[in-house]
């Protein structure tokens, strides 16, 4: 049990070596540049608010991943569903012009969790009637979704005074989130803690919660119960699906102020390694998320500081997802040193 | 030949300072309850698993195996309970492969040759030709014995070999184990059936929890005393099971179709009734049916034709949980993939199947743990089962426990109808009584119980009426069980029909079994 929550540190401190390995190829001492990525994430005031920044859409995206897969359901697909739940909020900005704030962020928020809803359902509708494999069709909707965005960005939604810059005209006031504290911490924050609440809340104690886990844990069970596979599925996929299209509205009219390309520089995927790394516990997903944010920020800081190229902060995720999967096998087997038998 | 193998297995102590030898042309059970060590011994001696410590000697002369290969060197041949067997290949190619220093195409004619010298010498017979799917399970052990003699196997090590044949078939591998005895080979048979016990073997050995009670010969043995040594104190055989009258019908199945998983038919035309206050035994050899009709009995499984009535209610085509309301509880065999959910806690694992039901809900969407938990704490209480604690996962149970937590749940509410399919497979001595009377307890509460299990003994124990399935049909029903020989019934089992042995002249006024048209 201890042994359990002892591993993801393990698996971390594992990638921080690794990555280390990697960033003496770059020509850079690693234990200068975790300092450096520390310092520039947690020394300052601002540099803790940027992390904060970053950990929104992380902490938002990792409840929508981490819901489907409570029941072993694999979406793949959070970065598509964000990016629907973004286009879908621009959408709402560009055609529905109302002057009061809450309105128009209300219609965002709707829109963007119907689209990304939708986007979700795909795959849950596919898999409930032909047993389509979800994480193809989640990651093959991923491209379809950026895509889709990025036709509207370029073309008819492009902002005709941006000097030719792919992005939509920027949002009235009324269609942004409110920002605390002269940082650029927004609204967005409130709305990750109450849905790391709710997913809390769902799982534990409703009886759909209840349904989700059992067939996460042992499908054949959950037949024998009498729990419909392909309802929830659908319905779990339609979820998790609105919760990352959240997250896309929440950065864009928190954050971004606008529609452009990139607006997600792939949350939708590291949020499978903090689902994974959170064993998919709710406080789990907030420090983790946290933890991403972190080393978000402080990549930015050793790419200005040390002139490191952005892959180098990719690699160090990658070294993270990689040794998560090998401590993975430690969880379910353990290692017994043998002693050749003299013959 | 072999003598003194003392080996202690460490870390769980599955075996401790455990003696055992085999003499030539005897057959030498192992016996004792699951988790005894039987298999842990065997593996030991097969090379799969090497000791930490003691030693294994063969004809004086001390031998480790550091693999499964070294020990087929040594002459140590094992056929396991599933057979490894390829189904695609026939009987000699199947017997030729993993054989070593063969010519690069194989000597069909000399190896076809040799098999068919081996089943001369033992009696074994199989066409080397035909092909191992179509063959029955009892014919394919007989292709596992012929590939362990073809590598001339002098201690032949036999895995609960009877536990998938008929009577008849049990017979039959009686016979060709006594035929190996008089080649002056070494058998190891390994059962915990008793009868089977005392009738083939010359020794028995009974191990309890890791160590070795006693090395008996047959002579000295009775079935009292085996089930005493193998349990460590006395067993009553006898189950109080008093006559009831049967009530009015609570499940109807009528030319029930079912596919299988494969789309395969598995169920044919089956029919049954099943009235209160009796237990339904449904004989046949595992695999023939049984569990798809319980699943289609149960609304886990679609029908392809047919109808389901429960208490006059028909109920096919209805998802399960309406099987559920009407009062259909469901016993599956396979406890840990299907019957609970071993990672969920106690508590859950008794809402599993009612989490649903207004009593446990609360504010409509909420599950009602309070209640949940204050009812897993009866049901706990009167099914006896030993738990660390309500809040720890099922894992942590032991199979006895696991099983009881499930008759638990299903038996809690009085259903109509119970389905228990193999109720105390795998389990001990003590739980296999708790379960048979538990199940016996539930029937005199007024339920239906059809009881499908492989085990003979536990069907002729139990039953009001007998019914057997062989490939998904309907074979007969014998109305009175005490009437029913065990040659009978296996004969039924192995697919002969009971208006087969229905005597021309019945006498008038006495009808001892019922045909099925």
């Amino acid at each position: 049990m201890i042994f359990e929550g002892v591993l993801p540190v393990l698996s971390v401190l594992a990638a921080l070596f690794l990555a280390g390995v990697a960033l003496m190829f770059f020509g850079v001492s690693p234990l200068a540049a975790y300092r450096a990525m520390f310092r520039g994430a947690l020394g300052s005031w601002y540099g803790f608010s940027e992390v904060l920044v970053k950990t929104i859409p992380l902490v938002i995206s990792g409840v929508a991943v981490g819901f489907a897969f409570r029941m072993k359901i694999w979406n793949i697909g959070a970065e598509g569903q964000i990016y629907m739940g973004a286009l879908a909020t621009a959408a709402a900005v560009r055609f529905l012009q109302s002057s009061s704030q809450f309105s128009m962020l209300l219609a965002m928020a709707v829109a963007a969790v119907i689209a990304g809803g939708f986007w979700g359902c795909i795959a849950g509708v596919l898999k409930a009637r032909w047993n389509v494999n979800e994480v193809i069709t989640t990651l093959m909707l991923n491209y379809v979704a950026i895509h889709l965005a990025e036709y509207f960005i370029y073309g008819p939604w492009r902002d005709p005074s941006s000097l030719g810059f792919p992005m939509t005209p920027p949002f009235p006031p009324s269609a942004r989130l409110p920002q605390f504290l002269d940082t650029r911490v927004h609204l967005g924050i409130v709305a990750a803690i109450v849905l790391v609440l709710i997913f809390r809340l769902v799982i534990r104690w409703t009886r759909w919660g209840f349904e989700i886990r059992a067939v996460g844990d042992n499908p054949k069970a959950a037949e024998y119960a009498g729990i419909r596979y392909g309802r929830n599925v659908v319905m779990v996929m339609f979820v998790s699906g609105a919760i990352a299209g959240l997250a896309g509205m929440t950065e864009i009219a928190g954050l971004q102020g606008r529609l452009q390309p990139g607006m997600s520089p792939g949350y939708g995927y590291t949020a499978i390694i903090i689902a994974w790394l959170a064993r998919l516990n709710p406080w789990g997903i907030i420090i983790v998320s946290f933890f991403m944010g972190v080393l978000l920020v402080g990549g930015e800081t050793i790419q200005v500081i040390m002139r490191l190229p952005l892959a180098s902060v990719q690699v160090i995720q990658g070294c993270i997802l990689f040794s998560v999967l090998a401590f993975e096998f430690f969880r379910n087997y353990r290692v017994l040193l043998v002693r050749k038998e003299r013959n | 030949m072999m003598r003194g193998i003392e080996k202690s297995f460490v870390g769980a102590k599955a075996n401790s300072d455990i003696d055992l030898d085999l003499r030539r042309g005897e057959v030498h059970t192992l016996l004792g309850e699951n988790g005894a060590g039987k298999s842990t011994l065997m593996n030991i001696l097969s090379g799969l698993y090497t000791p930490d410590d003691g030693s294994i000697f063969i004809e004086g002369e001390e031998r480790k195996f550091r693999t499964p290969r070294d020990a087929i060197s040594a002459g140590i041949g094992m056929v396991h309970q599933h057979f490894m067997l390829v189904p695609t290949q026939t009987v000699w190619e199947n017997v030729a492969l993993g054989l070593e220093d063969q010519p690069f195409s194989l000597d069909k004619n000399s190896i076809i040759a040799k098999v068919r010298d081996i089943q001369e010498r033992y009696g074994i017979h199989v066409d080397p030709h035909a092909y191992v799917w179509q063959l029955s399970i009892g014919e394919q052990q007989r292709v596992a014995i012929i590939k362990t003699l073809y590598r001339k196997a002098d201690i032949l090590i036999l895995d609960e070999p009877t536990s998938v044949l008929t009577p008849q078939e049990t017979k039959a591998l009686f016979q060709t184990i006594r035929q190996i005895r008089q080649e002056k080979h070494g058998v190891i048979f390994i059962s915990h059936k008793l009868d089977e016990v005392i009738d083939i073997s010359d020794r028995i050995t009974i191990l309890r929890k890791g160590r070795k009670v006693a090395t008996i010969p047959v002579q000295n043995a009775s079935k009292e005393s085996l089930a005493e040594m193998m349990v460590g104190r006395r067993v009553v055989f006898q189950i109080g099971k008093t006559l009831q009258n049967p009530g009015k019908v609570v499940l109807k199945a009528k030319d029930l179709v079912v596919r299988g998983g494969r789309g395969i038919v598995c169920v044919d035309k089956f029919s049954l009734e099943l009235r209160q206050r009796e237990i339904l035994g449904l004989a046949g050899v595992s695999g023939n049916g049984q569990e798809e009709l319980c699943d289609a009995l149960a609304g886990i499984r679609q029908i392809d034709d047919g109808a389901i009535v429960v208490d006059g209610v028909e109920l096919q085509g209805k998802p399960s949980r309406e099987f559920q309301k009407k009062g259909v509880s469901y016993i599956p065999a396979d406890r840990i993939g299907t019957g609970l959910v071993t990672g969920m806690n106690i508590r859950e694992n008794i809402a599993l199947r009612k989490y649903w039901r207004k009593e446990f809900t609360r504010f409509r969407f909420f599950v009602h743990w309070e209640n949940i938990a204050g009812r897993t704490g009866q049901l706990v209480e009167r099914y006896s089962v030993v738990n660390p604690g309500l809040g720890f996962p099922a894992r942590m149970l032991s199979g006895g426990n696991l099983q009881k937590l499930m008759l638990a749940r299903e038996l809690a509410d009085d259903p109509r109808v119970v389905l228990a399919v193999q109720p105390s497979w795998g389990l001990d001595v003590s739980a296999t009584l708790f379960v048979r009377e538990t199940l016996l307890e539930q029937r005199d509460r007024g339920s239906g119980v059809l009881l499908v299990s492989d085990d003979l003994e536990e069907i002729l124990s139990l039953s009001d009426r007998i019914a057997v399935i062989h490939k998904g049909k309907l074979m007969g029903i014998v109305e009175d069980p005490d009437s029913a020989s065990e040659e009978q019934l296996g004969l039924m089992m192995a697919g002969t029909s009971l208006a087969e042995f229905l005597p021309d002249d019945i006498p008038p006024g006495h009808v001892p079994v019922r045909a099925v048209p």
